[in-house]
């Protein structure tokens, strides 16, 4: 447990276009294993380019100008995640980081049913498996996630948004992935739904003992859900700490205005009027 | 001033069923709603409850199936004038402030056409003080270069001011926000919520707060009305229905929404019965693919309570 | 079936950094590209003027000499036909008629499909059954016979006469189009706020909903005409076009004739062929840079520095 299992040092991401944006600055956080780290941030902050980045999934004209990301393989062997390419990269997204994006859910395929596309990942990571084996594994892995297996033969469309989003996570879990990126997982469904999700990934987390890196807006989720909680604000991590911590005695301005802007739901409505102005950007 | 009665509404749609029949799908089914001057009256519900076809009623962008909208007691005709007439009194704050403006025409613009259709100003010098008026009440300033501004010159708060803005240029008494703030940023949410309360006050608007949000509901209105699909469940003063959620599907919200200050709350499926004003059926409870499967039984298994209840409401359906 | 995770992830990357359009200068990457805009324009001016000017430049296309069949000279810069006439002043003359015909038929090409696409989608209901009944029958129609028969059996053959029977059996596919946008336009939340600030139908129609239709009406007109004067071409050559009417189609008919391509006289049959395909391309470039403008998707962003990431490699 002494090795972080990612840890980002310095991490700068630009997207160089006319007036380049640095859109992460020198952003420096680890992740231990098993650990649920919350990322928020308001819209444009940089928390998804940050879960791009960390994926290795950027595209032009973003690219990271500097810093590094480093991995801890299970053997215990640093792999410098910025060195990835080629076929290694993509072994390595799915077997070692896994992704759920927001909008993941409308990726599914419309005319392959739920059962062959969680299947797929297997064939496409060259596992040996019989397609019987397959289609056990797809089972199983669409019960874990709480749906029943009945729905192997379901197309997208059956489903509600809840359960595509959780197919996704069954598909991100199949190849038993150390850390999952979730970027707004849950921001397009309604909260009973929501909550469902939640506690699901945290048994989940549970059982297979993987890491969650939790990128939201909603920081409210963020202190019952986390760990840790990293809060961003353009492009720079202005705090970290448990949410115990950041709740009681919020170092940073902005911190303290992001908790004042999610009243609580059973408590009292806490003092507006403080408006936090980012070097008066806005 | 105005008190919004809406009676017995009712919209049914019809939908392409499979074969020859069209089905209906009733999308609000006998909900009725009063805002009285000077009060918020807060309609919660999931995506799909029916909340924003109340909404569209309310303003006749969608004709009712049934029912009926009164203020202060008169029924307005259904004619082009009469609409108009309704529609001075009666205005609306769509969720988007990014599609809600139009990005080909100017902020002047889109503010002076609702002065000038409701006759509000006579002559360009008053024209200009009414604008430069309702730029203050929302808190635009320099007041002068905004109205200048397209739409994507703004930003997403003030985008959302200048909507507010247009929506009181007809000088109305009812105000319908339909879930004004959820496409905001997080940080400036309260701050538009604390306006719209400041303006209800100052102006003594009848305002209807549609919102999926709770918190909000909870601390900017006085009573809270829950949907869930189409229907009314629960309904009463705003603390009461947060604090003491009697109907299930209330307490699944209460019980679902991020709240980390403050203790969970336990769901008590039985609470209803010492109730008798809230009505619990199964079919208003029915009960989806969603939380039929194993799962949702398993993750709500810190409340005993839950499974006990799913399971009276599961041999309901089947008997 | 593939299925790579790169796939789930791009539907996202334009909506996970929406502040980078703002302000930061975004918005200049949206110019970028528009070069073909411009080159298309140019041609296109540089024709319309030669159009303009063509009774001017060559105002007895005619005219016959003795010399038939000269090669590219001094005095006859592109060289003569079998009958003796100056091929540039031909071709000249035939960029007057091609022009027109593009113009005319883009033209009524718009208004049809503005009139069944807008006004159908708009007006909704029975209406919109209606035209798009219309449109569908239309657009089932095999062109190329009808237009045949139909040049074969009006009257006059005036070259307007053409450009109406091309848009007649060509506009209903932009109605489609132009129809489906309406829809979409049309249910957006700033028309229906237009709605309760009780604005009339037809300022909706003309100030909300128009404006936002404009980019697809222009690249449909520049469709359209391009079509047309395809279709023209197309037409004259296989002798149907307008008997006294000059076009680029025309004079490669006559070519075809005179076994033009037989004989190696390749400076009567070349420059006509040529100026379609130019003008053909330059219509292309700036209906693509039109499609790049509304489809974001199809905007390439353009990268100052493709710096290698650190440590790539």
């Amino acid at each position: 447990m002494s090795q972080p299992l990612l840890s980002i040092n310095n991490l700068t991401v630009q997207y160089q276009v006319a007036t380049p944006v640095t859109a992460v600055n020198d952003v420096s956080l680890y992740i231990d294993p098993g650990e649920i780290y919350g990322l928020a941030g308001e819209s444009g902050c940089g928390k998804s380019t940050l879960a791009y980045a960390v994926t290795r999934l950027l595209q032009p004209p973003a690219a990271i100008t500097g810093g590094s990301i480093e991995w801890t393989a299970s053997d215990d062997s640093r792999i410098d995640i910025l060195r990835l390419d080629g076929e290694t990269l993509r072994t390595f997204r799915w077997e070692e980081i896994a992704m759920v994006f927001q909008g993941a859910m409308n990726a599914l395929n419309p005319v392959h049913t739920i059962g062959s596309q969680i299947a797929d990942v297997f064939k496409d990571h060259g596992t040996r498996m019989t397609r019987a084996e397959r289609t056990a594994r797809a089972a199983e892995l669409l019960r874990t996630v709480g749906i029943d297996d009945k729905r192997l033969k379901s197309y997208p469309h059956e489903l509600s948004g809840g359960m595509r989003q959780r197919v996704m996570i069954a598909m991100a879990l199949a190849l038993r992935p150390r850390l999952i990126v979730m970027d707004e997982p849950t921001t397009a469904l309604d909260v009973v739904v929501q909550r469902n999700i939640l506690e699901e990934i945290n048994r989940l987390r549970g059982e297979f003992g993987f890491a969650v890196l939790f990128i939201t807006h909603d920081l409210g989720l963020l202190l019952e859900i986390s760990d840790r909680i990293g809060i961003m604000l353009t492009g720079r991590l202005v705090e970290q700490g448990t949410p115990h911590a950041l709740q009681n005695s919020p170092q940073h301005d902005y911190t303290q205005h992001l908790l004042n802007s999610f009243p609580s739901l059973r408590g009292d409505l806490p003092l507006t009027g403080t408006r936090y102005v980012a070097g008066g950007s806005r | 001033m105005t008190t919004l009665e809406a009676l017995h509404l009712r919209k049914d749609y019809r939908v392409r069923g499979s074969g020859w029949r069209a089905a209906r799908l009733q999308a609000v089914d006998d909900v009725s709603i009063i805002v009285r001057p000077g009060e918020t009256v807060a309609l919660v519900g999931e995506s799909g409850s029916g909340k924003s076809t109340i909404a569209k009623m309310l303003v006749r962008l969608v004709d009712a199936t049934s029912g009926t909208v009164t203020l202060d007691g008169e029924t307005i005709g259904q004619g082009r004038r009469a609409t108009k007439r309704y529609r001075s009194r009666v205005q609306m704050v769509f969720q988007d402030p990014f599609s809600s403006l139009n990005p080909a025409l100017t902020i002047r613009h889109q503010l002076t056409r609702p002065l000038r259709i409701h006759g509000i100003v006579h002559s360009a010098a008053e024209e200009e003080r009414e604008l430069l008026r309702l730029m203050e009440s929302v808190n635009l300033s320099p007041a002068k270069t905004i109205l200048a501004k397209y739409p994507h010159e703004l930003s997403g708060g003030q985008r959302q001011r200048v909507a507010i803005a247009r929506a009181l240029a007809p000088r109305p008494e009812v105000l319908i926000a339909d879930e004004p703030v959820s496409m905001l940023d997080v940080s400036i949410r309260l701050e538009i919520l604390q306006l719209l309360n400041d303006l209800k006050l100052e102006r003594n608007l009848a305002v209807l707060y549609i919102t999926h949000d709770l918190a909000t509901a909870r601390h900017f209105s006085s009573q809270i009305v829950v949907m869930r699909s189409g229907r009314v469940v629960e309904r009463g003063p705003s603390d009461a229905v947060i604090l003491n959620p009697v109907h299930p599907y209330t307490q699944f919200l209460v019980r679902a929404a991020p709240d980390p200050k403050s203790a969970p709350w336990i769901v008590d499926p039985n609470r209803h019965l010492g109730h008798p004003e809230v009505v619990v059926s199964t079919e208003n409870l029915e009960l989806t693919e969603e939380n039929t499967s194993v799962h949702w039984v398993r993750s709500w298994d810190d409340d005993a309570a839950v499974n006990t209840m799913l399971a009276s409401l599961a041999s309901a359906q089947t008997s | 079936m593939t299925f790579s995770q790169q796939e789930l992830a791009e539907p996202d990357l334009s909506k996970s950094e929406p502040d980078l359009s703002d302000e930061t200068g975004g918005r200049r990457i949206v110019r970028r590209g528009s070069w073909k805009f411009w080159v298309g324009i140019a041609i296109c001016a540089l024709f319309a003027i030669i159009a303009a000017l063509g009774p001017l430049l060559a105002p007895n296309p005619n005219q016959t000499n003795s010399d038939g069949l000269q090669a590219p000279s001094l005095q006859h810069l592109l060289g003569t036909t079998n009958i003796g006439q100056d091929v540039l002043t031909q071709v000249i003359a035939g960029t007057t008629g091609s022009v027109i015909i593009g113009v005319v038929a883009g033209a009524l090409t718009v208004v049809l499909s503005m009139i069944f696409g807008v006004g159908g989608a708009f007006l909704g209901g029975k209406w919109d059954e209606a035209s798009s009944l219309l449109s569908n029958v239309f657009l089932v129609i095999p062109g190329l016979p009808l237009l045949i028969i139909v040049t074969d059996y009006v009257q006059s053959r005036d070259i307007l006469v053409i450009a109406v029977v091309i848009s007649l059996v060509s506009w209903a596919g932009a109605a489609r189009v132009l129809r489906a946008q309406t829809l979409s336009v049309r249910s957006r939340d700033y028309v229906d706020a237009a709605r309760v600030a009780s604005e009339s139908t037809w300022r909706i129609m003309l100030r909300e909903i128009l404006p936002n239709l404009m980019p697809i009406i222009a690249s449909q007109f520049v469709f359209g005409a391009l079509g047309a004067i395809l279709a023209e071409a197309g037409l004259s050559f296989l002798g149907l076009g307008a008997p006294g009417g000059r076009s680029w189609g025309s004079i490669l008919f006559f070519a075809q004739n005179a076994q033009a391509i037989s004989l190696g006289a390749w400076w009567w049959f070349v420059p006509p062929g040529l100026c379609i395909a130019v003008l053909g391309a330059a219509l292309g470039l700036i209906n693509f840079s039109i499609d790049e403008q509304i489809n974001p998707r199809l905007r390439t962003l353009a990268v100052l520095r493709p710096k290698a990431k650190r440590g790539g490699k």
